[in-house]
Formats: C-alpha cells, sequence, structure tokens
C-alpha cells in the first residue's frame, strides 16, 4: 500500500499562498493574544495557591465561596474542573488563589486558610476521623487496635495489608472520596465486622483533597526567566548544529520556520484559553525539535540533489526534494500526530494542555518545514543570484555561472564533511 | 546465514535478555505472575505526581549565615582590641559583609593592622573614605562562597537527619536552584506535610543559659530596673511565664547570660517522656555529653537556688530553679503533646540549623490523582502504541513486522534504562514514551521509504535495502541529534517532572537510534537470507 507513488506537486510556486496562510494565522494568533491580555500562565509561573478537590456529590459552590469570604479569601476564584474525558471528574473543584505578595507572609497561608474554611463549612462528627483523608498507618493502626477479624497479638501485618487493600478501593476503584463507609464493604478482605468497626472510628468526608499546588512569588518570575533562557540556547544550539552541517542561511531558515511555529501555537494557546505551564514548555522544546527534524529531512535531501541534478534550477530542485521526502513527511506527521492525539484526549487533565501544544505544533512544524524553511532558502538564493548552472540567471551576465557552481560547490562540499 | 549475522542476532538477543531481566527478574527472581509484577513496580522508580507525595522547595538564608560570621569576626576582633589596648572610636557592621572601624589611633595603626592580619586572614581591609583613620574590612568573596557552600551543605545534612528520623519512605533531599541555594525535599506517600514541614524548618537552636534577672512582663519594666541599659554580657530574651509552646506571644521577659553554658552541641541524647508532674504533659529528656558535663556539673554546683533559662531558638522555654548539682541530664519541659515533644526531640537529636529556611514552593499530589495519572497515561501509552502498530503492519505489510518488533525493543531498552540508572518516571515521563512511540518511527519511515524508492528505481533487494539505511543513517542521526538537544536543555533547566520528560526522551532516542538502525538491519539481513533472489520485498 502506497500513499503518494510518484508526486510532483509544484511547492515553491505555492509560496505565496503559503505566506498568506502563515500571515493569517498569526494573525488570528495576534488577535487571540490581545483579547485574552496576553498569556495565560499556569500556577508554576504566576505563583499562588491552588487547591483541587472532589466532592462525593453535587459541590456546594455557593456556600463554599461564602466560607472562603469568610476567611477572608473572597477574590479566590471557585471553578468546576469537570473533564469530559474522565467521568470521575463531575464534581470536581478548583479554588485558586493569587499571590499576594508579602514577603513575611507564610507560604501556606493560603491553603491553611482554605481548609479552615472547609472545616469550617463540613464539620466532623466528634470522634471521627475522616476516611477520606485517611493514611495506610492511620488505618493500619485504628484496625489493629480494633482488631474486628479478631487475629490476637500479631495481626499487624494482616492490617497492614487490609490498610492497603481499603485505600487501594478508595483510590483506585472508587476514584478517591467514598460516599460513606457501608461502601467499603465492597474492598476485598471487608468482612461485614471490619465495617461496623470502622464506622465507629471514620465517617465519610463530604471532599478530599486531590491536589495542592503553592508557588512562592520569587519561584514563578524565576521559572519564566529559566524557561526562556532554556528556549534561546536550545535554538541556538540547533542553529549553530544546522549551519555545521549545512550553510548558515539554511539554519537561518529553519530557525526562522520554527520561531513561526512557536508562535502560532503560543496563539492557539490564546485562543483555546489554554495555560502555559512548564510541561507546555517541555512540548514546546520538543516541538522545535521535531519541526527541525522535518525541515532538516527536506534539506538533507535537497544537498543530495544539487550534487545529482545539474540543469534543474534551484526551485526546482527544492520541489523535487520536497516531492520524493513527501510519503515519508506525511507518514511521520501522521503516525506522531496519532500518538498525540491519543494523548489528548485519553491523557487525563493534567497532560491535556502538554498534548494540545504538541498537536497543533506536529502539524505547524510539518507545514512551515515546505510553508517557510524552504521558500525563505529559495528566495535568499534567488536574492543573491546564486544559481546552477544552466538556469536563467538573473542580474550580472558572464560571472554568474562561476558564482553559482562556487555556491553550489560549497553546499556539497558541506555536505561530504 | 552468514557467521556475521549470527553474532549480530546473538548480541540482539543478549540485549533483550539483559532488559527484560533487569525489568522483571530483580530484586527477587519471581516465581509467579504476580512477583513479575511486583518486581516491575519496584524497579520502575514513579515520580512523586504518579505515586503521590509532597514536594517542597526551601530558601536558606545564607545571607544570615554570611552576618552571623560577620558577627563573629567583630566580636573575636573587638576582644583583641582591648586586649592590646588599641584605642579605636567605634567598630561596628556595615553590612553582610563589611566592617567599619573608625578613629584608629594614629601610633598604634601598626599593631592593629597585626591584629587584623592574624585574627581576620579572609578579610581585606582598605582605609577608609572620609574617615579619621577608620578601615573598612571586607570579607573576601572566596570567603564569603566558602560559608555559603558550607550552610548549605549543612543545612541539607540537618534536614537529612531530621526527615530520616521521621520514619518517611525513601525521601529525596538535594540542592537545587540557580545558585545552589535552594534545598529540595520530596516526601513520597506524604500526603499531609504540616508535621513534616515543622519539624525541617524548626531552628532547633538549645542553649542553656544562667538567668540573671526575671521574668518580667515586659521589655520595658525590664530595662527599667536595671537604669535604663543592660549590663554587660547580657540579653534580654522573651518567653512565657508558664512554659507554653512558642509561637505564641511572649508573656515574660529574662534577663540572661549572653553566653550559653551548654548547646545543643552538646547533647548526647534527647528522648521525649511523659511528664512526672503534669499528667497529659510530655517533656523532652536530653543528656549531655562527658565534656560538656564537666562544665555543666560545677556551674549547677555554684548557682544552687538560681535560674537556667532553657533557650530554644531564642525563647527561654522554661526558667526552673536549679535544686542541686546535675551532672549531664535535664529536661525542657512546656505544654507539649507527645507528638511535639516527639519532634522536638527529632530536632534536637539532628542538630540546630546554621540559617533559617523559608518555604518557596509546596505541592501535595493525593494518592487518587497519582492513580489516575499512572492509569490514563499508561492507557493512552498502549493505545498510541497499537494503533501505530496496525498502522505500520498495513502499510508497511511484511516490512511492518520488523518496524513492529523495532518499536517495541525500543520501549524494552528505554523502561530497562529507566530501571537500570534509577531514573524517576514521571506523568511527562510517560508522554515522553508516546512521543517516543511516534518520533521513534520516523527512522523506521525514513529507511522504509528509501528502500521502497531504490526498488522502484529497478535496484536488486540487498542492495536497496543496502542503500535505504545508508542513505537515510545521516538524516536519522541529524533528527536524533536535534531532538536531544532540546531534551537536555530542558534537562538543565527544569524541575522534577519536566526532567523526567527530558530524560525519558533522550533515553527512548538513543535507544531508537539502535533500534531502528542495528536492529532492524539485521532483521532485514536474516529475512533477505531465507529469501531468494528473485523474490519480492514484502515492503
Amino acid at each position: 500500500m502506497e500513499f503518494f507513488k510518484s508526486p510532483n506537486i509544484n511547492w515553491m510556486g505555492k509560496a505565496k499562498y503559503f505566506a498568506a496562510l502563515s500571515g493569517l494565522l498569526l494573525l488570528i494568533g495576534l488577535i487571540s493574544w490581545l483579547h485574552q491580555g496576553g498569556l495565560l500562565y499556569g500556577i508554576d509561573f504566576r505563583g499562588g495557591t491552588l487547591v483541587s478537590l472532589r466532592f462525593a456529590s453535587t459541590p456546594p459552590t455557593s456556600k463554599l465561596r461564602a466560607a472562603l469570604a469568610q476567611q477572608g479569601l473572597g477574590d479566590s476564584t471557585i471553578q468546576r474542573n469537570y473533564d469530559p474525558s474522565d467521568p470521575s471528574s463531575t464534581n470536581d473543584v478548583l479554588i485558586a488563589m493569587k499571590e499576594t505578595g508579602g514577603v513575611s507572609r507564610r507560604l501556606d497561608a493560603g491553603r491553611a486558610a482554605i481548609l479552615k474554611a472547609l472545616t469550617a463549612l463540613f464539620p466532623a462528627p466528634s470522634g471521627k476521623q475522616d476516611f477520606n483523608a485517611a493514611t495506610p498507618d492511620g488505618l493500619a493502626g485504628f484496625l489493629t487496635h480494633q482488631d474486628p477479624l479478631q487475629l490476637g497479638v500479631s495481626a499487624a501485618p494482616r492490617y497492614q495489608q487490609l490498610a492497603q487493600a481499603l485505600l487501594h478501593y478508595r483510590d483506585t476503584d472508587s476514584g478517591g472520596i467514598v460516599k460513606s463507609i457501608g461502601d467499603l464493604g465492597k474492598a476485598p478482605g471487608a468482612t461485614p465486622a471490619v465495617v461496623a468497626s470502622l464506622e465507629q472510628g471514620f465517617y465519610a468526608g463530604p471532599y478530599v483533597i486531590r491536589d495542592v499546588q503553592i508557588v512562592g512569588p520569587q519561584v514563578g518570575s524565576q521559572l519564566r526567566r529559566q524557561a526562556v533562557l532554556a528556549t534561546l540556547y536550545a535554538l541556538a544550539g540547533m542553529l549553530i548544529y544546522i549551519a555545521f552541517r549545512f550553510e548558515w542561511v539554511y539554519g537561518a531558515a529553519a530557525v526562522i520556520a520554527v520561531f513561526h511555529d512557536v508562535l502560532i501555537t503560543l496563539g492557539f494557546f490564546c485562543l483555546f484559553h489554554y495555560e502555559i505551564s512548564l510541561t507546555v514548555i517541555a512540548a514546546l522544546l520538543t516541538l522545535v525539535g521535531y519541526s527541525m527534524n522535518d525541515t532538516i529531512v527536506i534539506f538533507d535531501r535537497v544537498r543530495e540533489n544539487l550534487r545529482l541534478m545539474r540543469r534543474e534550477s534551484f526551485p526546482e530542485i527544492v520541489n523535487r526534494s520536497i516531492n520524493q521526502t513527501l510519503s515519508r513527511t506525511i507518514l511521520t506527521s501522521s503516525l506522531t500526530f496519532l500518538a498525540v492525539l491519543v494523548l489528548f484526549l485519553l491523557g487525563g487533565s493534567v497532560l491535556r494542555s502538554f498534548a494540545f501544544a504538541m498537536v497543533v505544533g506536529v502539524v505547524v512544524g510539518t507545514y512551515s518545514s515546505f510553508g517557510i524553511a524552504a521558500p525563505i532558502v529559495v528566495l535568499w538564493t534567488r536574492f543573491r543570484g546564486e544559481k546552477t548552472a544552466g538556469g536563467a540567471a538573473s542580474g550580472s551576465g558572464g560571472r554568474q555561472p562561476k558564482h553559482a557552481r562556487a555556491g553550489e560547490r560549497r553546499l556539497a562540499a558541506a555536505g561530504r564533511r | 546465514m552468514n557467521q556475521n549475522l549470527k553474532w549480530k542476532m546473538l548480541f540482539i538477543l543478549l540485549i533483550v535478555f539483559a532488559c527484560l531481566w533487569g525489568l522483571f527478574a530483580r530484586p527477587s527472581f519471581p516465581t509467579s505472575w504476580r512477583q513479575v509484577a511486583g518486581n516491575f513496580h519496584q524497579r520502575i522508580k514513579l515520580g512523586l505526581d504518579l505515586q503521590g507525595g509532597t514536594h517542597l522547595v526551601l530558601q536558606v538564608d545564607v545571607a544570615q549565615a554570611v552576618r552571623y560570621e560577620c558577627n563573629r569576626a567583630i566580636d573575636g576582633l573587638t576582644g583583641q582590641i582591648r586586649t592590646k589596648n588599641i584605642k579605636i572610636g567605634d567598630i561596628r557592621r556595615v553590612s553582610d559583609t563589611q566592617i567599619l572601624v573608625t578613629n584608629v589611633d594614629l601610633a598604634q595603626t601598626g599593631s592593629f593592622h597585626d591584629i587584623v592580619t592574624n585574627q581576620l586572614p579572609e578579610w581585606n581591609m582598605a582605609p577608609a573614605a572620609g574617615q579619621n583613620n577608620g578601615f573598612m574590612l571586607t570579607m573576601k568573596p572566596a570567603a564569603v562562597a566558602a560559608i555559603q557552600s558550607q550552610t548549605m551543605q549543612q543545612s541539607v545534612d540537618t534536614i537529612r537527619r531530621r526527615v530520616d528520623q521521621l520514619g518517611l519512605t525513601e525521601p529525596t533531599i538535594a540542592l537545587t536552584g540557580a545558585q545552589n541555594d535552594q534545598i529540595l525535599v520530596e516526601l513520597p506517600g506524604e500526603g499531609d506535610p504540616t508535621q513534616a514541614k515543622a519539624v525541617i524548618q524548626a531552628g532547633g537552636q538549645l542553649e542553656l543559659r544562667k538567668v540573671i534577672d526575671g521574668p518580667y512582663p515586659s521589655e520595658a519594666e525590664a530595662l527599667a530596673s536595671h537604669g535604663g541599659i543592660l549590663p554587660a554580657g547580657s540579653e534580654l530574651l522573651p518567653g512565657s511565664s508558664d512554659g507554653s509552646a512558642s509561637g505564641q506571644a511572649a508573656s515574660a521577659y529574662y534577663l540572661v547570660t549572653q553566653d550559653p553554658v551548654v548547646t545543643g552541641r552538646d547533647l548526647r541524647s534527647a528522648t521525649a517522656g511523659p511528664n512526672a508532674n503534669m499528667p497529659g504533659q510530655w517533656q523532652v529528656n536530653f543528656t549531655l555529653s562527658r565534656n560538656a558535663a564537666q562544665r555543666f556539673g560545677p556551674f549547677t554546683e555554684r548557682n544552687i537556688g538560681q535560674r537556667l533559662a532553657i533557650v530554644l531558638d531564642h525563647r527561654v522555654q522554661s526558667a526552673p530553679v536549679i535544686q542541686g548539682q546535675i551532672q549531664d541530664s535535664g529536661e525542657i519541659t512546656g505544654s507539649f503533646t507527645e507528638q511535639q515533644a516527639s519532634d522536638l526531640a527529632v530536632v534536637l537529636r539532628s542538630g540546630a540549623l546554621p540559617a533559617s529556611i523559608k518555604y518557596i514552593e509546596e505541592s501535595t499530589v493525593g494518592p487518587s490523582l497519582g492513580a489516575d495519572s499512572i492509569r490514563e497515561g499508561v492507557q493512552a501509552s498502549i493505545i498510541s502504541l497499537v494503533a501505530v502498530m496496525i498502522f505500520l503492519l498495513i502499510y508497511y505489510r511484511l516490512s511492518g513486522v520488523n518496524a513492529v518488533l523495532a518499536l517495541i525493543l525500543n520501549l524494552v531498552i528505554l523502561l530497562a534504562g529507566l530501571a537500570y540508572f534509577g531514573f524517576v518516571l514521571t506523568l511527562p515521563g510517560i508522554a515522553g514514551v508516546i512521543l517516543t512511540i511516534g518520533m521513534g518511527v520516523d527512522s523506521n519511515v525514513l529507511v522504509f521509504e528509501r528502500i521502497r524508492e531504490e526498488l522502484r528505481a529497478g535496484k536488486a533487494n540487498a542492495s536497496a535495502v543496502d542503500l535505504g539505511f545508508e542513505r537515510a543513517f545521516l538524516t536519522i542521526i541529524d533528527t536524533h541529534v536535534t531532538t536531544m538537544v532540546s531534551a537536555i536543555f530542558l534537562f538543565m533547566f527544569g524541575t522534577g517532572p519536566v526532567r523526567g520528560f527530558a530524560i525519558t526522551l533522550v533515553i527512548g532516542l538513543s535507544a531508537n537510534i539502535f533500534t531502528s538502525i542495528y536492529v532492524s538491519r539485521a532483521i532485514f539481513d536474516w529475512h533477505l537470507s531465507r529469501m531468494t533472489r528473485q523474490a519480492e520485498l514484502s515492503i
């Protein structure tokens, strides 16, 4: 089976349309960016407190808001965190607090205040612990003390195992929260005696804290700086490598194409209101690498064809190179796209923005190799008047062929290095 | 099959075996499927975002340590100046690393120079502009750097001792930050870090000092009863008259000696025990080293009837009256709960922190989120793997099997690499595995497309395969190097989860070079050797 047996598309002839498409995408990105008022930063870049809660039933958001306001946290944001691909997240809530500065403030003051608000809203029945917040040691200790299975003195290891099994049931099968202690009867090893004993010491709390992230003010700005530096260094490193393997104009074209990819991806982030976090930076750096790959494959072919095809003009050589590598390009892009699309749809909410960056990046990165990088090189060679011998020369007459051949030999020599 | 090929296949099989062994047969050889899974779980270390736990970043106030050193230098210098009877105007600290001495007696400038050179070899001295024969002493940058790194190392060691005593599973404590002035603490499985945070951050500085006067209800009264100035060698410290736990507003002030008779460094042991006199409360019992006991015994004998202040982090915890001679033991009492007393004992046993620390970042991933992340990540990996495999088989027919085998081996080597090097698998790391699948297939595609091209041009099977691999080789290297450059920069600038991603990508792509070039080639050669020359290569 083969998709593209022998394609013969005039890519460089369509360069104008590519430029227009890129311009349009960049413009859309710019408008979204302005509309959003800048990039939306994740908590690790902007600092603050983020608490992710899961409720057993519909979360009482208005009461929660009131309780938080009472603690002086009226300006915190509460939002539902339902993720369509994860049915157990219907009652998830995110509480976010900005970093209010004040160096003397304890880092976890925000979290402490949120916990106070929650305990005020959901007071615990006296004498009982919240099973949804129980730890393996605490649970095992309680069970060993109560000894519902009447195992006698050396029961501790058995109860350790039982505690692990109960908590495994809570965390993996029940989505992290049990609605009532009676539900624990479904866990392996939980006999009615065990459940009865648990009912005496535990209650099923109405919420569980899934995740807490607190980032101080300096960390955020430090991280932003590091992220920008990392990206710039990586680009510089790649530029040097490509300039070494090809010629500097190829390196510059590849870097411009990659820049274009990153800008469009960021534009899409603004358009769809995704947050930029450290993992998104990881995705951006990866797509930088991926886009470079794609561009290198085409350039490799161009270099090879320059040696073989002496009669054709440079744009024709580039066209041929792209056509020859087309099946590989489409194939790889499709397979990588497939892989990251699966990640986007099924990989969970934590990786969602990472996967989104990759999904956009793979498509744009593939496009930019023939749509941006190649036309830039063609434009440059035309501007410099360096064409292969036999091609229509522009500019000065006689000197052209020698000059052109010298340029072409330089490139071929670079390939043999 | 020629000899060369036999060795190649053997080598590949050896690698496969080594990887599988590393993943499934350690630490104990499995006798059941459950043990196989158990071994695998043990070999692959999971990051905090997958197993749940707490991640803390602390900032150490190294400037404070430098300031302490500066103060110590001033004390030493002042002592020497007094001994040698050198007249000076004033000596004071100007900044963390600078001391200003003014109005040095002109005739004694020489002796002053000598004192400084002997007492403070780590300091530079220069005339101070605008001061009458004044000198500005500046700590040498090398000395400042030495203090900073020493402080950081001591902090890490102390924190490690404390965390170890808390009995937490496999904590990670390491230096981090651009200037190595931050400490990273990772506590796997710890859902509520409140206790651990308190223990880590506690100053832990214990001093036993003689009480000169007190308790006073306020600072003003204390000053008033001494005529407005404190006597030399004394210090006013806050405390509470009923020994309640520190952190609450001071309700009493004690005038104590500046020099302690015993410090935390002199402790031989510290344990928590119930308070016999106040049932329901706990206390910390400590014993002193022999050297300290030799000082402490005579001290208590001389001062029977006086109060002894037990000072914790510059607060008077309690000030009992010395009833009789005490050789080498003591108690710290207060309204401690069992947990508080036990935590304090941990802190005292581990030693004091050399400088105060502040939390600047904290994240806690609950166990259910971790379990969800694993499930979703693994699910996505398997589905993308299967999707890619199906596509390869359809598009490349029998050669697709070649690509699939190379891909599977790639993943096995990747996982084995993580296990052997002890690298941590994080959620972005799982994404890195998925990316390795997608991008790794690229190498095979490059080769196969080239082979197809050569076959179309009429070349024979063997030479088409040859040319395919030869032509594609450089391109494969180029593409892998560029992606690894990104990954390396990500590793250098990233933290925790992102590092996991970079590592997975680097190992995955390195393995990919091996599998897509060496292994794929070997499989092709093996297949060709069993084919007749005229048969069509299924690609």
